[in-house]
């Protein structure tokens, strides 16, 4: 019964039967509807899909979804799915992950992930706040937010991960809301289609411990210009907006990392030859 | 046939240099030389903590039989300098009759070195070396060693030759010129140190270092991809690898630090490669966390620590055992894997191509435990023989008409793995507690079964006899004592049996390659009978001597010989202890 399903393949396909552990509210919902419909337009059966995570209420996506997923641990997403994508160029993968997971225990990945280029989607559901472990500031959280842990805030600028994606030489980056599923879906469409490393920063509020990010969805606002593939040009503009720009920023043109493992009979006879006296 | 006088059946020497003098090449090209002659060696090399033009003094040891160590003295030293050597010198004890070479701009021969007046000689190398368009004084070395030794001069030719014609025929008729040079100022030596006639042996020699015998054995067990971030002493694993797998079809990533190296690896063969990266113990700290990923999730995954002394960042080059404890017990939680250590050079092949088997039959996380000693070691072996052992994993062949439970219980633990492509057998990966299909789960039933599971697996493996390697029974039947080691130290150990069996004492050898899971009915049998047993292990605290007295209870009298870094424990050492409990 090894046999492929072939196109088309509906929504159901495509999602697992888990009932997903997120509060009502959570962004992260609409997030997990945009990746399958993302999916049923990109028509690859979901067994040639691999959805990759580390630890947080976002990264609990693979298990909802009805791909091969892998929900390692906090922080090593990005790894994981690159030595992943490395040794199975055949398989479309896509990187899940939060904002204290992706910028903060994983921040060294992230920047050596844009520089590899692997050709991947990374995908980060930033709430600008640590939801699974109840309400901690992030690295993108204000500087003036109090928590428990950091009361009165943590006086310390939020991160850029758009620009520092950039910089780290990612091949596309965009920004979208959770809320509006038809952009984001189109958006992860292209960023799987782009070759090499696309980076896509998820708006995702999180209703439970960032109530106020239900405003969002007023604050949002898509970007009025076109995508370039001029870094410097795309760096500038994502410094000076507010933050709630909306829609592709950068495309780039760069050569992605070499896959090139493929399966070969076992004859090691040139290896030995260097040790033979 | 009986040996001559002044004729050996072991021969140590060293040279020794400083900044860039090319005592390494020297020592390399005289192993080399011996290999192509028949002779058995092993080179190791010790050097200052200087990047690049410190002290370096070459350790060749040259033998007409099999060696997996150095000896204990030294029968020649060359020094072309001996700036620093008092930091060697306390590593190379001068045998009674043993020759010391000198240059005379090299300073005093220092005291520890000792050797009689009569046997020490000085010998211009730099000035000869002028004298000669293109010269070098390591090549004066060389043909001083050769000469001493009896190592024909086409012999050295032969690899000066392979080593130099790049550089131009000039080169090479330099070095040519400057060993003739080196092989006249020793005529007074020339009949003093001879290595008897080496064994006839008909399977081919292999010349090969710990590091690329275990890369070599790993890419033999079916390894096709690897992760890797460079660390002393295990650097040379990583670049074997490299070039090696992109030469069968596999592929090599260097990663930004271990926690990206070992998680590529699990990515890598959740999509179902065999995959390996390499490290020494500051790496293997950081990996650990994703060991444990590795075991709960049921992703085979293969972790070779050549271990250097510690804690910390410790004596990067030089050998310790003290990673044990971190690679058994590493990992929070209940984490079953495996655990395996080679027993010298040429066994870095078997247990590197075994550890792939295990990992990949099992599904668990597999260490290796070599280190400085065996990996950087340079050693001339009997070609391997070729070995059943070949990555094999329970795949789960796809069927879209019925469910796919991933951690499905099994009888003997291992459950079939679905590979990344298969239709039907999509399922996420975990390391929080799951349920049979893999789904987070946090009951009390599906934590205990899947942990039974998973120690089940393990526990109830066929590893056949390769836990250990046991002297051989005839030679030990009726032993005075047993000597119970693991990995490396195995070899100063067999060295030690020997010494002892020519003086009448019979010792046993029990060392140990499987070291988690604890085989507690093989190992109980091996040591049936053994009244005195000697625990030797490089380690401050006692770690091997710790976990054994944690698994059972040991039979008979037992002594416990431990120390760290930097020096190897040596086979004379062990002679001692033995020697004094005979006495006691
Ligand atoms: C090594 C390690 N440290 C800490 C944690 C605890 N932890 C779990 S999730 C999390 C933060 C998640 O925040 P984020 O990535 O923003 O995801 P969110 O829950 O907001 O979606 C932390 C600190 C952990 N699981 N592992
Ligand atoms: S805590 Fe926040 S991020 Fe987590 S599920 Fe609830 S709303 Fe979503």
């Amino acid at each position: 019964m090894n046999t492929h399903q072939t196109a088309p393949f509906k929504a159901a396909d495509y999602k697992s039967d888990i009932t997903p552990i997120w509060c009502p509210g959570c962004g992260d919902f609409h997030v997990l509807m945009s990746i399958t419909k993302a999916l049923v337009a990109l028509g690859k059966a979901p067994e040639d899909i691999a959805v990759v995570s580390g630890i947080g209420c976002s990264s609990r996506i693979p298990a909802y979804t009805n791909c091969y997923g892998f929900h390692g641990v906090h922080g090593r997403s990005l790894a994981l799915a690159g030595g992943l994508k490395v040794a199975r160029p055949d398989l479309t993968v896509l990187v899940m992950s939060g904002d204290g997971d992706g910028f903060s225990i994983g921040g060294n990945h992230f920047l050596h992930a844009c520089r590899r280029n692997i050709d991947m989607t990374y995908v980060v559901m930033d709430n600008r706040v640590y939801g699974m472990t109840k309400g901690q500031p992030s690295p993108t959280t204000e500087p003036d937010w109090d928590s428990a842990l950091s009361p009165g805030g943590t006086g310390l600028s939020p991160f850029h991960p758009l620009v520092i994606a950039l910089a780290s030489g990612a091949n596309f980056v965009a920004r979208t809301f959770s809320g509006n599923i038809k952009d984001t879906t189109n958006t992860l469409l292209e960023a799987i289609h782009h070759p090499g490393f696309s980076f896509v920063e998820i708006l995702s509020p999180c209703v439970t411990f960032r109530p106020d990010e239900k405003e969002w969805k007023n604050t949002v606002h898509t970007a009025s210009v076109e995508p370039t593939d001029d870094p410097a040009r795309a760096a500038r503009r994502i410094m000076t907006d507010d933050g709630m720009n909306t829609g592709i920023l950068y495309r780039g043109h760069r050569k992605p990392y070499g896959t090139h493992v493929e399966d070969q009979a076992g004859d090691l006879s040139i290896l030995e030859k260097q040790f033979e006296i | 046939m009986p040996a001559a006088e002044n004729s050996y059946e072991s021969i140590s020497l060293a040279i020794i240099g400083s900044g860039g003098a090319g005592a390494l090449t020297a020592g390399a090209i005289i192993l080399e030389a011996a290999a192509s002659s028949g002779w058995y060696g092993i080179m190791n090399r010790s050097v200052g903590p200087q990047i690049r033009g410190g002290e370096a003094a070459a350790l060749v040891r040259l033998a007409n039989h099999r060696v997996d160590c150095m000896n204990k003295e030294y029968d020649l030293l060359i020094a072309i300098d001996w700036k620093n050597a008092e930091r060697f010198a306390s590593e190379m004890p001068l045998a009674k009759h043993g020759l010391v070479l000198s240059d005379p701009t090299a300073g005093e021969v220092p005291t520890e070195i000792g050797g009689l007046q009569s046997n020490i000689a000085s010998v211009a190398m730099k000035d000869l070396a002028k004298e000669i368009p293109g010269g070098r004084e390591n090549m004066i070395a060389v043909g001083m060693a050769a000469a001493i030794i009896g190592l024909s001069l086409e012999s050295i030719m032969d690899i000066v030759t392979a080593k130099l014609s790049k550089k131009g025929g000039e080169v090479v008729e330099a070095g040519r010129k400057c060993i003739v040079t080196g092989m006249a100022q020793v005529a007074k030596f020339t009949d003093q140190l001879k290595l008897q006639n080496p064994e006839k042996t008909d399977a081919g020699r292999w010349l090969i270092t710990g590091n690329e015998a275990v890369g070599y054995g790993a890419v033999r067990g079916g390894i096709r991809f690897a992760a890797a971030y460079p660390i002393t002493p295990a650097t040379e694993v990583l670049e074997w690898l490299a070039p090696a797998l992109s030469k069968v079809g596999g592929a090599l990533v260097q990663a930004e630090d271990e926690l990206s190296s070992i998680n590529m690896i699990i990515g890598a063969s959740f999509g179902g490669r065999a995959s390996i990266t390499a490290t020494s113990g500051p790496g293997l700290a950081l990996m650990v966390e994703a060991l444990g990923l590795a075991t709960a999730s049921e992703v085979p995954i293969v972790v070779v620590d050549v271990m250097r002394g510690g804690p910390s960042t410790g004596i990067p080059t030089k050998s310790e055992q003290s990673d044990l404890n971190i690679a058994i017990h590493g990992c929070h939680g209940d984490a079953p894997h495996i655990v395996v250590a080679p027993l010298s050079v040429s066994d870095c092949i078997f247990t590197a191509q075994w550890a792939v088997y295990l990992a990949e039959a099992m599904q668990t996380a597999a260490i290796l435990l070599s280190d400085q000693s065996l990996g950087q070691a340079r050693v001339i072996i009997d070609k391997p023989a070729n070995i059943a052992f070949f990555a094999k994993r329970k795949i789960y062949q796809g069927n879209r008409e019925e469910t796919y439970n991933r951690y499905a219980i099994t009888a003997d633990g291992i459950s079939p793995m679905a590979i990344p492509g298969t239709p039907g057998g999509q399922y996420t990966a975990d390391g929080l507690t799951h349920n049979v299909r893999g789904a987070p789960s946090s009951t009390e039933s599906d934590h205990r079964d899947q942990h039974d599971k998973r120690e089940r697996k393990i526990a109830n493996f066929d590893y056949g006899d390769h836990w250990a390697d046991i002297g051989n029974p005839d030679v030990d039947a009726g032993s005075d004592f047993t000597i119970l080691v693991w990995g490396s130290m195995a070899g100063p150990t067999r060295e030690a049996i020997h010494t002892l069996g020519c003086e009448g004492i019979k010792v046993k050898l029990v060392a140990m390659r499987l070291l988690a899971p604890f085989l507690k009915q093989p190992f109980l049998a091996a040591l049936k009978g053994c009244d005195r047993t000697l625990i030797v292990e490089q380690t401050h605290s006692g770690q091997f001597h710790n976990y054994l007295r944690s698994q059972c209870d040991l039979p008979g009298e037992i002594r416990h010989f431990h120390r760290p870094g930097p020096h190897l424990i040596g086979a004379q050492e062990i002679v001692d202890q033995i020697r004094d409990w005979k006495n006691s």
